[in-house]
């Protein structure tokens, strides 16, 4: 049977070839906001109630990175055996915002410093059945912007 | 508002039940500590007009209630309540309310008291479905445990600054120096630098014995208005101000339980981050500096993040803390030694005991009755925490 591709969350990210996290923008002041803020603009000087819907950067600079050594606790679904993998705070240069996200299978820490480029792609965050639950995930910049698939 | 010394109230009693992984009833440790303070005030149970609690998630109803679950286990005696819950900063916010209350002038005496029966292994969300609340998905979208959270900070230090293991290991061997003679402490084993390198990487850089466990304990204050404490103690020790801020927008250092900062578009980044404003908030109460402070009790969820606190609570310039460590400052018989109780490390975190353990420690501190971790002529203790939601809190006591 083929598997089907559903997401981790709805509304989180695109399931596009080339995808990107979904935020809000606040069409008054321009703040960025992940995930979705809807109700009203969180800067208190702000405060409007109108926010777009919009992509986020799809690349950005390494802030910092981890990993996890043990199976995090439920509600994570971990695998057995336990397979390590990293973790990454990535700075989006347009959004001025750091945003969090696993690390592609692969590719560890010993991999990583501050600074490095880094791109958006889709992941497996587990197997449920026939389904194939993804999300979205960090891995080192792997082409120029433009010409990555 | 006021200001200075009329933002005061005494301490006059401090009590603890040591930490531990006991497995008892969380309100048996709170009594236990409660009965400690008021046997150290010179006070009976009958004698306190208002009890704040700090509340524990992890218990249960009682938890949520923790003040009138404490209250009842001593006997209802007909005081005014309040359970508070701030993540880390509970203790900090349930002495708040207390302190409030006597400088309001409507009590003379509150017990201040938390207490927490904790779980095996790392902490995990509320239970249930709940794909809302950031904190659940935190965990199911990324597995980010709080040792995540503590590990990007750590490597960021690194890479910043150019801290290194031994750093980190050094903290550890330090407070663990510190907490052999605290009879509180769960862990009282003095650590080598090879020992706390050679541990399990839980979230690298932070081995196991980088990042702090967590505890059964209990800890309570007895705290009363200045004139009350006047009758009764010759020089009380004072707590000089509370804070307990929240970040100001936007906050552009990733926080438990968040995915992602605050955006900086549009708007100006605030002069003092979110982790300095807390130390900085009680400084202006209290209209010191922190080169008035003789010690100081940080909250080390990790090694790494004892070295941040350095420079949160302006012991040290950013990127200095390495050289404040390596030079001994910090340690016993330093300038301004940093958790000489021997801090998480040697205790672990019982949340919403551990702020009010804090000011157990400045106490007895101040009062000259920490034993074998004393500090000489300790005047000004500085306390300081930080936790999930934007929570963070200091005290500052003084004598």
């Amino acid at each position: 049977m083929a598997t089907t591709r559903i997401p981790a969350v709805e509304g989180w990210f695109t399931l596009d070839d080339a995808p990107s996290l979904l935020g809000t923008r606040c069409k008054s002041c321009g703040a960025y906001f992940f995930p979705k803020e809807t109700f009203a603009c969180r800067n208190p000087r702000c405060g409007a109630s109108e926010l777009e819907e919009t992509p986020l950067s799809r690349r950005g600079k390494l802030w910092s990175f981890t990993d996890n050594r043990y199976p995090p606790p439920k509600p994570y679904v971990a695998p057995d055996p336990f397979e390590p993998y990293a973790v990454a705070a990535v700075e989006l240069e347009r959004e001025k915002m750091v945003v969090l996200g696993q690390v592609v299978r692969g590719v560890g820490c010993a991999d990583l410093h501050a600074g490095m480029e880094m791109e958006l792609v889709l992941d497996t965050l587990y197997r449920d059945g026939e389904n194939d639950v993804v999300t979205w995930k960090w891995r080192p910049a792997q082409a120029a912007e433009g010409r990555a698939q | 508002m006021r200001h200075g010394s009329d933002q005061e109230i005494a301490v006059l009693g401090v009590g603890m039940h040591p930490w531990g992984k006991w497995g008892r009833n969380f309100v048996e440790y709170g009594v236990h500590a409660a009965r400690a303070a008021l046997a150290d005030a010179g006070l009976a149970w009958t004698d306190v007009q208002f009890v704040a609690g700090g509340d524990t998630m992890r218990n249960g109803y009682p938890g949520y209630v923790a003040g009138a679950s404490i209250a009842q286990a001593l006997g209802w005696n007909g005081a005014q309540v309040a359970s508070t819950y701030g993540a880390c900063a509970t203790g900090a916010q349930a002495i708040d309310v207390a302190r409030a209350r006597i400088l309001a002038g409507l009590c003379d005496v509150a017990l201040v008291v938390g207490a927490d029966t904790t779980p095996k292994g790392f902490f995990a969300p509320a239970g249930g479905e709940r794909k809302t609340d950031p904190d659940w998905l935190r965990f199911h979208l990324l597995g980010a445990t709080n040792p995540i959270y503590f590990g990007l900070y750590a490597r960021r230090r690194m890479e910043m600054f150019g801290a290194t293991l031994e750093d980190f290991a050094r903290v550890k061997v330090k407070n663990s120096r510190h907490g052999l003679a605290n009879p509180n402490a769960r862990y009282r084993k003095l650590y080598t630098l090879e020992e706390v390198m050679a541990s399990q990487v839980v979230s690298d850089p932070l081995r196991l014995l980088d990042i702090c466990a967590t505890s059964d304990g209990g800890a309570a204050v007895v705290l009363t208005s200045m004139e009350f404490a006047r009758k009764r103690a010759a020089q009380p020790v004072r707590v000089a101000a509370v804070s307990t801020v929240t970040p100001v927008y936007p906050n552009t250092v990733i926080e438990m339980p968040n995915f992602a900062t605050d955006s900086a578009v549009g708007v100006a980044v605030p002069d003092v981050p979110f982790r300095d404003s807390i130390a900085r908030r009680a400084y202006e109460q209290a209209g010191i500096g922190p080169e008035d402070v003789s010690f100081a009790e940080v909250y080390d969820l990790s090694t790494a993040l004892e070295l941040d606190w350095y420079e949160n609570i302006g012991f040290a310039k950013p990127g200095d803390a390495e050289k404040i460590l390596r030079d001994g400052t910090t340690a016993l018989g330093g300038k301004q030694p940093v958790n000489p109780s021997g801090g998480l490390g040697c205790f672990g975190e019982a949340i919403p005991a551990q702020a009010i353990s804090q000011l157990c420690e400045l106490t007895w501190q101040l009062r000259g009755q920490a034993g074998a971790r004393q500090i000489a002529g300790a005047k000004v203790g500085v306390a300081v925490n930080q936790g999930l939601f934007g929570h963070g809190s200091a005290i500052l006591a003084t004598i």
